[in-house]
């Protein structure tokens, strides 16, 4: 298990520096990141002053290193909107969108196990076509979209929830609710195929064969079994929870690190972007991890 | 020809393989949501690709009077019939020819993805563990961080352009065929026809081209059809938080974006091509539904025509 | 008339799909007794399994339907009974085992908790059930139940698998066990442990045993009395005794001609040949597993070679090896004189005219995609010196003619033929490329017993016609029996017995050899039940 868990591990944390890698390499690309620091309006003896103060004169391998010494330490530098560092910015924000994105991704996978479960005992009944509509849904709203209609529908016209903004319970309903009905279709659909193909499995028919009930035989058999290639969807749909993030939390007036990631792009806070960046591919990376380690405890092929 | 009492007797003899075009449109009326989702497909392409030749004034043509005019009022020219945005345009031509921006981008997007990642699926899968593994790596490094994110941040460093923003969604997407390529590729290279291939000494190029490829297609033509939706999906957001198309060019995103502050009076013009863009995305996953149960010989019956009585 | 402890009465059942309805069992009636065992003999296709399958509700309706007839346990219509009731049934009064122990076991539970799970679904406290777990995998004969009682499916042997399942059918001492092909995925040697654990459970409990099978051996082995299905049809029935001595059907004389190993043995062919193969030290490791080690053989030009092993015995690893599909370790494989193993590409290229491969899964051999005449062109697309462009039609005719089958399918698909027709056809395939040795691994293993013998018989005509050698790779030494010159016996990599075929059988040195010739069943039941005592005296003698 062990050796597993290594393995992933490492394949994970070579990504992680790949992606480190990646970002200094583009930030460099357009010739020297001054421009992305500083204000477009920037005189060319502020520029120059930029570049002396933070080496961008040296070469690449010496500003490559000095980057890293810097990343490893957390030290993003200031935000230049804010005055205070990018990182402190940066955790501020990202405690909001972890709560946003651990209630919802609770919610979503709770519901889409219980339903996709249901639907792929009865292929065709009453949960099937529930679950078939929702996953559509899912699969084909814009959610930026779905946030507009829900505020005025909701916000403008019935007012039972504020627009936008902090605060209250209240304030939190229409973000996760939009924000639920992607990956819930998504995974929805996969719970679905995976209980179908363990449902028709071998081991599921000597259970009826023992005479078992119906309830053992879904959700003690079936599920153990069709949840293993489920996880690693999870997982992906939780990272990729931060796509509908960015669109949700700009919509709907939430501090989260989307929209502080995409007013930081606007209002060309470059020193925030970049502290954003890595914590989101660092919290990413350990959540990764978190799956891996429940992968093989819950297969005890790969235990032993 | 040998006897063999393998065959049921009770089959009839074995007729000649039906002719696969009629097959395919009788599977496809089958499932009657697939069938209207391919007409209305074909109706969103022929608009890709008619529209803005055709309706390109209209679209265009400032009107005062057509201010904010209010949908479903049948008594002005059809162009209308949706209502007008803020500067008098057409809002039902505008959809028409904003169909063609945000089909293409999608489509040059799909298309790049699927074939580079389809190639390095491919080569990962059947050749040697160290090119494997490398192409792996890369793969994850793009997949380890959420795609809108990575598509603002790189059209942020290089400046957003059309051509910039396929790339972008493109490079994205990449992994997805990738994976699965190389998972399928994997699982047939055991296959026992392609080890008679390779005893008869046929070449990698041929193995992969001849044996696999055939095999692993239409698994991934199915993915592409998902995956045009998700791109359409994400182009759309992007142009929403302007980041995505730019202002002259058009889509259906930027239209939802710039009816935004008009929310409350003229509701329409976020609504109608957000409802253009459901209703294609819509189509698509269910065409792409109706192919993974047409293209697996296991769950085909349900599509066919099972005759439940004696013949 | 007292009832029946099982009947089935005119039972049919059909089964809809995508090419038309297919009628599986016709108007079908047998009935078993307690501590009688009957055999339900059939080939693929037969029907065999889907009567017991019905029993138990264990068939997916749709696309399966039950069109008439009746299931009668002690009397009472099951077929009437509620879902409810016959949840009831199952596992307590019948219990059912089956053909692949390692899918049929649940791969995340303990073997303790899914033997213990077939006695709570009945009622059974969860506290008493441990002990009873423990003393039940004692009794099939798991060593050290006590600690295994905590593993997991997957780190058991396959024979201990199927020990494990009839532990769990056993728990609740059910009336009937219905056993579907229980050796069928087995080794030899211990699908005779395990019939012989079968055995012994019905004489202590009394239950009847249903036993579904392929294969004449088995039912000589234990089956009281038989009943043989074709087409979902019963065409005779009886005791074992009278159908195998006296039967009355053709497709059951058919069947009982088809079976190997009654037959003549070949003749050996002179010495001072030179050999076409040699293989010397020939050796094989997976990292720390050693799959081959140190081979040793030859074969001469138009003779066949049979090798016989078990699983893990390295028969299959020798054939991919000397194809060159894997790399070996160490050692050569000189064919006419050079070294299949350390050959460059180019003359490995030229070589694969000479050497071909038939492999064992007729299904997943062929392309599915490709139609017959592509497949078996492929050899002159791929090695273009062959023959002209212009003639590969008429070649590929012959080729099909030459294997029995007719030109007139030539564009059709793989899977609008049976499986013996497509073996014909990867054999065509093979003889494309106009080779001097065939290695067949395994490659009449998956056909039913009446193909086997007629795939045989095209290779013996074959070799007649064309000089062919072949390397014959098998699990079962009757099957090579009236087809090898040679016979070669291998247990975990290593050769353990060679000679010719009449010495094999007839005085075989190894005590392997002598085990695998023993617990290799003959159809006939008293030849078998001869054999039984012998060994039981051998047994007692011993003890």
């Amino acid at each position: 298990m062990l050796n597993f868990l290594g393995k992933r591990a490492v394949a994970s944390a070579i990504s992680l520096v790949g992606l480190v890698l990646l970002v200094f390499f583009l930030s460099r690309l357009t010739g020297d990141p001054t421009g992305l620091y500083l204000p477009l309006d920037a005189s060319e003896e502020a520029r120059a002053q930029f570049r002396e103060i933070h080496g961008l004169n040296d070469p690449l391998i010496v500003q490559f290193f000095s980057y890293m010494s810097d990343l490893i330490r957390f030290d993003f530098g200031d935000s230049i909107r804010r005055s205070e560092p990018a990182i402190d910015v940066v955790l501020r924000g990202f405690a909001w969108t972890l709560q946003l994105a651990v209630i919802t991704m609770s919610l979503v996978v709770v519901s889409a196990v219980i339903i996709g479960s249901l639907a792929a005992f009865k292929v065709g009944g009453v949960f099937d076509r529930i679950a078939t509509f929702f996953s559509l849904i899912g699969a084909s709203a814009p959610d930026f979209w779905i946030a507009i209609v829900a505020i005025v529908i909701f916000s403008v016209n019935l007012g039972w929830f504020p627009t936008s903004g902090t605060g209250t319970v209240w304030h939190w309903v229409m973000p996760v609710a939009v924000l639920f009905i992607r990956p819930f279709g998504l995974i929805l659909q996969i719970v679905r195929g995976s209980m179908i193909t363990a449902l028709s499995s071998a081991y599921v028919k000597t259970a009826r064969a023992k005479g078992l009930k119906n309830r053992p035989i879904i959700f003690v058999h079936a599920l153990r079994n069709a949840l293993l290639p489920v996880i690693t969807v999870i997982g992906d749909q939780a990272a990729a929870l931060l796509n509908g993030a960015v669109v949700i939390e700009t919509i709907f007036g939430f501090p989260g690190v989307g929209k502080l990631m995409i007013d930081s792009i606007l209002q060309r806070d470059f020193t925030v972007v970049m502290a954003a960046i890595m914590v989101t591919a660092a919290a990413i990376f350990v959540m990764n991890l978190l799956i891996d380690i429940l992968y093989s405890i819950l297969d005890p092929r790969i235990r032993y | 020809m040998t006897h063999t009492p393998n065959q049921p007797a009770s089959l009839p003899d074995i007729p000649k393989a039906p002719n696969p075009i009629l097959q395919t449109y009788r599977m496809l009326w089958n499932d009657k949501f697939a069938f209207v989702s391919v007409i209305f497909l074909f109706f969103v392409l022929l608009c890709a690709i008619f529209g803005p030749l055709l309706l390109e004034d209209i679209a265009t043509k400032q009107n005062l009077r057509g201010r904010n005019a209010p949908p479903f009022d049948f008594s002005t020219n059809w162009a209308y019939w949706l209502g007008g945005d803020a500067l008098g345009r057409p809002l039902l031509a505008r959809i028409i020819v904003a169909a063609q921006n945000t089909i293409f981008v999608a489509a040059g997007a799909v298309f790049f993805s699927l074939i580079v990642g389809t190639a390095l699926g491919l080569v990962a899968g059947y050749t040697k563990k160290t090119w494997s593994q490398v192409i792996m790596r890369l793969a994850d490094i793009i997949m380890s961080f959420p795609s809108l994110l990575l598509a603002v941040i790189v059209l942020f460093m290089l400046k957003s352009s059309v051509f910039n923003l396929v790339i972008v969604l493109a490079i994205t997407r990449i992994p997805v065929y990738l994976r699965t390529a190389r998972a399928e590729t994997l699982e047939v290279r055991e296959r026992m026809f392609v080890q008679a291939a390779r005893v008869m000494g046929a070449s990698t190029p041929r193995i992969i081209f001849r044996h696999i490829l055939p095999v692993v297609f239409p698994t991934l033509v199915t993915i592409a059809t998902l995956d045009f939706a998700f791109v359409m999906l994400a182009e759309s957001a992007l142009s929403f938080l302007g980041i995505g198309i730019q202002p002259p060019e058009i889509t259906w995103g930027l239209m939802v974006s710039q009816g935004r502050p008009y929310l409350t009076t003229a509701w329409g013009l976020s609504l109608w091509p957000g409802l253009a863009i459901i209703l294609t995305t819509l189509s698509l996953n269910l065409v792409s539904n109706w192919m993974r149960t047409a293209l697996d010989p296991a769950q085909r019956w349900r599509l066919e025509n099972v005759r439940k009585k004696n013949d | 008339m007292t009832d029946h402890l099982l009947e089935v009465r005119n039972l049919s059942v059909d089964f809809h799909t995508s090419i038309g309805t297919v009628h599986a069992v016709r108007d079908v009636s047998w009935h078993l007794e307690r501590g009688e065992t009957l055999a339900i003999l059939g080939e693929s296709g037969s029907g065999k399994s889907v009567s017991a399958s019905a029993i138990l509700n264990l068939i997916d309706m749709p696309p399966g339907e039950i069109t008439s007839g009746e299931i009668l346990f002690e009397g009472r219509d099951v077929l009437s009974m509620s879902p409810e009731e016959r949840r009831l049934l199952n596992g307590h009064r019948i219990a059912m085992i089956f053909q692949d122990p390692l899918s049929h076991l649940n791969p995340v539970y303990t073997v303790g908790f899914q033997i213990a799970e077939a006695m709570m679904a009945h009622g059974v406290n969860k506290g008493q059930t441990r002990s009873r777990t423990i003393e039940l995998m004692k009794r099939v004969g798991i060593t050290d139940a006590d600690t295994k009682i905590d593993s997991f499916p997957h780190q058991f042997s396959g024979g201990q698998r199927q020990r494990i399942m009839i532990a769990m059918a056993l728990a609740l001492k059910p009336d009937i066990l219905i056993a579907d092909e229980p050796t069928t995925a087995l080794d030899v040697t211990v699908q005779a442990q395990i019939l012989a654990l079968l055995e012994e459970l019905q004489e202590e409990t009394g239950m009847g045993l249903l036993l579904i099978t392929h294969d004449l051996g088995v039912v000589a082995e234990i089956a009281d009395r038989v009943v043989v299905m074709n087409a979902g049809e019963i065409v005779e029935t009886g005791t074992a005794r009278d159908v195998y001595h006296t039967p009355h059907h053709p497709y059951t004389k058919k069947l009982i001609a088809a079976i190997p190993g009654g037959g003549e043995m070949a003749e050996q062919l002179g010495t001072g040949i030179d050999p076409i193969l040699e293989i010397s030290g020939l050796t094989k490791h997976y990292g720390a597993f050693v799959a081959l080690d140190n081979a040793n053989l030859t074969v001469l030009p138009g003779e066949s070679v049979a090798i016989v092993g078990e699983s893990g015995s390295g028969k299959s690893t020798l054939a991919k090896t000397i194809l060159r599909l894997e790399d070996a370790t160490g050692g050569q494989a000189l064919f006419e004189g050079r070294d299949l193993i350390s050959m460059d590409p180019k003359a490995l290229f030229k070589m694969r005219r000479d050497i071909q491969m038939v492999f064992q899964d007729p299904t997943q051999s062929l392309n599915p995609r490709m139609s017959i005449y592509d497949i078996i062109s492929e050899a002159f697309v791929i090695h273009p010196k062959i023959l002209g462009k212009q003639h590969w039609k008429t070649r590929v005719c012959e080729l099909l003619e030459q294997v029995g089958l007719g030109t007139e399918h030539m564009y059709r698909h793989p899977h609008q033929f049976s499986g013996g027709q497509r073996q014909r056809i990867a054999i065509a395939r093979a003889l494309a490329l106009e080779p001097k040795l065939i290695v067949c691994d395994e490659a009449v293993s998956a056909l039913d017993v009446s193909v086997q013998a007629q795939v045989l018989a095209l290779l013996t005509k074959l070799q007649d016609e064309l000089g062919l050698s072949f390397l014959f790779i098998a699990h079962d030494l009757p099957l090579v029996r009236d087809f090898a010159h040679r016979v070669i016996v291998m247990q975990n990599g290593k050769i353990v017995e060679q000679g010719p075929v009449e010495q094999i059988f007839d005085a075989p040195r190894e005590d392997y050899t002598r085990n695998l010739i023993a617990a290799s069943l003959s159809p006939d039941p008293d030849i078998q039940a001869e054999r039984r005592k012998a060994s039981d005296d051998l047994q007692a003698a011993s003890t």
